[in-house]
């Protein structure tokens, strides 16, 4: 085991209502110590209302060099996105 | 008119002398713990550091300001941090002890958080509706710095070898100066007769159990009390204060009523 404590994801609460947002990471001994932490290091300028902390490590990532097989296929796809249906004039801004 | 608020039985000078201390503690405690800026030992604890003292400072903004409108004779904030000498502060000696190492620093700051929050807490329901609204906006950050300093204290002592042994040197160094906050004098009998503080006594229990459980889960010994340091309230303090005072009123001494 290295000296280093292990590296966190902080993800901040803005307002209620909102989704949490990763805002940056930081190192802490544990969840305990990791949320004081960001507390602290990322809330300053009264950010937040909610703090969630993840260990980095416990995040599974899609691979970068799979980015073609994962993504591309979804780029010719508009018929995905709901832009061919006629607004009714009745129904006002969307 | 703010001084239409005062409790016509309690002495304005009474009143100015609590406020230099409590604005003084906060002032030197402050200064002490930002000292530790671009220092600590990891980058999070020392952007923790920097808002305590950030905290401290604030605090001391409102009390000193309180102070000097009490006292009427047109001083600011400022004027009573930058512009007094040494023998007019009022803190207590344990904020002007020097930080020593990072667990030294935490114990210190421990073992006053734990008397703020009580203080704070009483202050809540002052008499003079001007102490209570700075007490009520002080405690919430207090309560803070108590949580985070007791837990780093428990940490560190129920730690490795090393920190166990740091954290009880620390204790032991520091604990003759604690006494110092329980004592009381004629100004601090008058301002509780009328309800405006605590008895400081009164606070004495609820802080030897909240030291007293903190130590215990820490695996720390919680040292006799024996002879204890007093003098500061009264502004007879050690040669460490002057040192503080150089660098925090360095600019105003130098450099006579410079502004932003």
């Amino acid at each position: 085991m290295s000296n280093e404590w292990p590296l966190w994801e902080v993800f901040i609460r803005g307002q209620h209502g909102l989704n949490h947002r990763h805002v940056g990471s930081l190192h802490a001994p544990d969840a305990e110590m990791a949320v004081n932490n960001a507390r602290d290091v990322y809330t300053r300028r009264n950010e937040g209302v909610s703090i969630w902390v993840v260990r980095s490590s416990d995040i599974t990532a899609s691979a970068p060099s799979e980015k073609g097989p994962l993504f591309d296929p979804s780029n010719s796809k508009v018929y995905r996105h709901p832009t061919f249906f006629d607004i009714p004039d009745e129904v006002g801004h969307m | 008119m703010a001084t239409a608020t005062l409790e016509p039985a309690v002495d304005p000078a009474a009143l100015f002398e609590f406020l230099a201390r409590i604005g003084d503690n906060a002032l030197i405690l402050g200064h002490r713990v930002s000292e530790w800026c671009g220092h600590a030992p990891a980058l999070e604890e020392d952007i923790a550091l920097a808002n305590t003292a950030l905290d401290l400072i604030g605090q001391t903004q409102l009390w000193l300001g309180l102070a000097g409108e009490v006292e009427g004779k047109g001083r600011s904030a400022d004027d009573l941090a930058y512009l007094r000498d040494g023998f007019e502060f009022r803190n207590i000696l344990m904020v002007e002890r020097p930080n020593g190492d990072f667990g030294k620093t935490l114990m210190r700051q421990f073992l006053y958080d734990a008397w703020h929050y009580l203080l704070l807490k009483s202050l809540k329901g002052s008499t003079d509706r001007r102490i209570a609204e700075i007490a009520e906006k002080a405690f919430k950050e207090v309560s803070y710095h108590l949580d985070r300093s007791r837990d780093l204290v428990i940490r560190l002592g129920d730690g490795t070898a090393e920190s166990h042994r740091r954290m009880q040197e620390a204790l032991d160094d520091l604990w003759p100066y604690t006494g110092e906050m329980f004592v009381a004098d004629a100004v601090d009998t008058r301002l509780a007769e009328a309800g405006v503080i605590p008895e400081p006594q009164s606070l004495k229990a609820g802080w030897d159990e909240i030291v007293a459980d903190a130590l215990a889960e820490g695996t720390l010994k919680k040292p006799a009390d024996g002879y204890m340091h007093k003098g500061g309230r009264r502004g007879v303090h050690t040669e460490h204060l002057g040192f503080v005072l150089t660098e925090l009123q360095f600019l105003q001494r130098g450099y006579p009523g410079a502004v932003w």
